[in-house]
């Protein structure tokens, strides 16, 4: 997997890089290169890169290495700091309309999520006390009027569609009919259509200029590749779009185009689709978007810790969590991954001063468990992650749909973290007091 | 971003329009020796295709060991040695294409046939079905729909409405409805009415999602019980839009469900569809059929000679 491969090239770029003192050129390009490959790797246009990485390279080379880092890291914090500049710092918000109904399109290419964004967002607004209505302005697909419709009908929203009728004349009467119902917003889902398609592109145009659009929104797909940039540019040189909307990143993809995009064009990403239910669609974090193409997991903890490696000095701080019992479900996601990459929760344990032996007999663990674990925990909340005990009925519900598994699932996995953090702060009183442990015999990290 | 390094992303950007193998003909054409300047260009050209890192570089390195041991020294040589080599890679699993659904034809003795339909949402699976049963309903076969996607709203009205446009039958329960229920329900009616083709849809999911995964099984393991007598496929539909995640696409899938083969779609945008290259050549999943547009003549049976023949024109 690429995360394994880019997790490993960056440790052993490192391992390299390890005198103190400024940043040499050789250690800025040792390091840079293996975060390019990182970046190709997560569908960031060549392009993006080429200029991303020269641009950090001029910022790297001669600077001072903090006293806590090594020049490894120093490079990874320079890359992580100036990823999450071009992504934009702020989350943007819909822009606001002075006298309603406001008007937003949203187009993009097909099979992109654009009819389901759209009741996504109609969703959202009516949860803000809005009162949208949705269009039905793709009559080329079949079914698609239909779709729109079933959604509306789901979420109790009014949808209008025109048969005969084309997109711009239905856009039009749409508006009107927005202003005789005293509906306050109206939703447009286009066609999907390939930005190179002439006729098709015009047609856009011509809804735009018919009913003057205050948001023209692009529905992206996150596992977009490098052609992301191209269609990104031909939708916004032809209508001038306001914003962005990121679908199926609730995917493993990392995410890669979103960088692209921003890079390019600079239109801010407003949305992310999480999940296939109508009210999975989120505020985008630009800087958690940083972390993910970087693959988060890796390089931000590589930066905490000097080697990812259980040695010493991590088992040590992880016998102080324990023994404050702040071992969070980040630090379970972590031990998972550890568990996958060496298999060694058994030695983990061992490296713990002062567990006997015998405990850690029959620990056996099924990898279709810890991927089922490790999409629930992805699908949480940082929040979530530290502080389990918010998660109620409701966040359970999201967790679950997001990361395809049961509240069932959701459930267990919480109580068996729940065993498994009393086991380990019983395990922290016993390598701190040296006293008898007074876990049973059973381990309960397996879920 | 400085306006400097905006102006020359969007120059470069111009480039990717062309096609792949243009490229690097230009590549070919416009050095004047074989230096790391030429490697490095059609590095680039091989990533901006979605290729892929790790492909590229084995490409790459193929390529310099070729040139090496045959002595060449001009890069326009290197244009015939890099059609060659992508086309061994991309032929190492073309015999077994070729016997399946390869060949307007599908042998006759291929017949009768259940193929289930899996990928992604949004790839184009329903509109890949209702191209197959087009493509096939007009060579005589007699063709039968499975509205296996009852999950996303409209999903059956649009499958029914490519039923309509073929000509042929469509089994649907309502939606909501248990998709092994109606992946057996189709298969019982392929038997008693003695079709010739099932195509049965499936609901998009993501390969991440656990439990999705497992329902596919559950679907998978209908088909392959009950359709006895049928040849199974199981035919995954990729986005040639899609950047690398294709790969990780191509590998849960073959593992849930033993995908046979691949349409790659929406070849008709900008998107090149590079990581076909490292799903064929390394995962050994055969391409089968690519989408070209949106009506139902627009699906081409994938030749991988053809299809280089074409990259290269
Ligand atoms: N341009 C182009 N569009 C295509 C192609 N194949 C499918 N599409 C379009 O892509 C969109 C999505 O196709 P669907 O067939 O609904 O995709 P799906 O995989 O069944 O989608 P879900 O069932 O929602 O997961 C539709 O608008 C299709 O017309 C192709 O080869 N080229
Ligand atoms: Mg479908």
């Amino acid at each position: 997997m690429v995360f394994e491969n880019l997790s490993a090239r960056l440790q052993e770029t490192f391992r390299k890089l390890r005198g103190k003192g400024k940043l040499s050129e050789k250690d800025v390009t040792d390091a840079l290169r293996e975060v390019r490959l990182a970046l190709l790797e997560a569908d960031v246009n060549f392009r993006v890169v080429k200029d991303f990485v020269a641009k950090v390279k001029e910022r790297a080379v001669g600077q001072e290495v903090a006293a806590s880092l090594t020049p490894g890291q120093q490079v990874v914090k320079i890359v992580h700091e100036e990823l999450a500049a071009l992504m934009g710092q702020k989350e943007s918000k819909l822009a606001a309309v002075p006298n309603p109904p406001g008007v937003i399109m949203l187009v993009g290419l097909q099979g992109s999520g654009k009819t389901t964004s759209c009741a996504k967002l109609g969703a959202q607004l009516k949860k803000n006390g809005r009162r949208p209505l949705l269009v039905a302005a793709d009559i080329y697909r079949p079914a698609a009027v239909k779709q729109l419709q079933v959604l509306g009908g789901q979420l109790d929203l009014p949808v209008f569609s025109l048969e005969g009728a084309r997109p711009p004349e239905i856009a039009r009467q749409a508006v009107a009919e927005a202003l005789r119902l005293g509906r306050d917003a109206v939703l447009i889902d286009t066609a999907g259509r390939l930005h190179i398609d002439h006729e098709l592109m015009d047609e856009l145009k011509e809804i735009k200029s018919v009913v003057r659009p205050h948001e023209i929104l692009l529905v992206v797909d996150a596992m977009t590749g490098q052609d992301a940039v191209n269609v990104a540019e031909g939708f916004h040189s032809d209508l001038n779009l306001t914003g962005l909307i990121l679908t199926k990143l609730d995917s493993d993809t990392r995410g890669g185009a979103a960088l692209s995009i921003r890079a390019v064009t600079g239109i801010p990403i407003k949305f992310a689709g999480v999940g296939e239910k109508t009210d999975q669609l989120e505020t985008f974090h630009p800087d958690r978007m940083a972390s993910r193409i970087l693959g988060m997991g890796d390089v931000l903890s590589l930066i905490e810790k000097a080697e990812t490696q259980f040695d010493l000095e991590n088992s040590k701080k992880l016998a102080a969590k324990l023994r404050s019992a702040e071992f969070t479900l980040e630090d379970f996601l972590e031990q998972m991954k550890q568990v996958r990459q060496m298999g060694p929760l058994d030695q983990l344990m061992s490296m713990l001063p002062g567990i006997p032996q015998k405990q850690l007999k029959g620990i056996k663990i099924d990898p279709k468990e810890l991927d089922r674990a490790e999409a629930i925990i992805n699908s949480m909340t940082f929040k979530e992650r530290r502080n389990p005990q918010i998660i109620d009925g409701s966040r359970k519900r999201r967790v679950a749909s997001g990361s395809g598994t049961t509240v069932q699932d959701v459930n267990k996995l919480l109580s068996s973290f729940e065993q498994s953090r009393k086991m380990m702060k019983q395990l922290g009183d016993f390598t701190k007091g040296g006293g008898k442990g007074k876990g049973g015999n059973k381990f309960p990290f397996p879920i | 971003m400085s306006g400097g390094m905006f102006a020359r992303l969007v120059d470069g950007l111009e480039k990717t329009r062309h096609s792949l193998v243009e490229q690097v003909r230009n590549i070919t054409l416009r050095s004047k020796k074989l230096d790391e300047d030429f490697f490095e260009e059609l590095e680039e050209t091989l990533i901006l295709a979605d290729v892929g890192v790790e492909a590229t570089e084995m490409l790459v390195k193929k390529l310099r060991t070729e040139i090496h041991n045959n002595r060449v020294s001009e890069p326009d040589q290197v244009m015939a040695m890099f059609k060659k080599m992508l086309t061994e890679i991309l032929s190492n699993h073309a015999a077994d294409a070729a016997s399946v659904v390869n060949a307007a034809a599908v042998a006759d003795s291929d017949f009768p046939a259940a193929w289930m339909v899996v990928g992604v949402n949004g790839v184009g699976k329903t509109t890949t079905i209702g191209k197959l049963a087009a493509l096939h309903a007009k060579a005589g076969k007699k063709v039968l729909l499975g509205a296996g996607d009852t999950f996303r709203a409209a999903a059956i009205d649009q499958l029914d409405i490519w039923a309509q446009r073929a000509g042929c039958e469509i089994v649907k329960h309502q939606e909501g409805s248990d998709p092994a229920a109606v992946a057996f329900d189709t298969i019982q009616a392929a038997k008693a009415r003695k079709s010739d083709l099932v195509l049965l849809d499936t609901a998009g999911r993501l390969h991440t999602k656990v439990n999705l995964m497992e329902e596919l099984r559950k679907v998978h393991r209908v088909v392959t019980r009950e359709a006895v007598g049928f040849r199974t496929e199981v035919l995954l539909v990729l986005d040639a839009t899609t950047g690398q995640n294709a790969i990780e696409q191509a590998k849960i899938f073959k593992e849930a469900v033993a995908v046979s083969g691949v349409a790659l779609t929406k070849l008709d945008g900008t998107a090149k569809g590079g990581v076909i290259i490292a799903i064929a050549g390394i995962l050994g999943i055969p391409i089968k059929y690519i989408g070209v547009g949106e009506r139902p003549e627009d699906l081409r049976e994938f030749h991988y000679g053809e299809f280089i023949e074409a990259l290269f024109a």
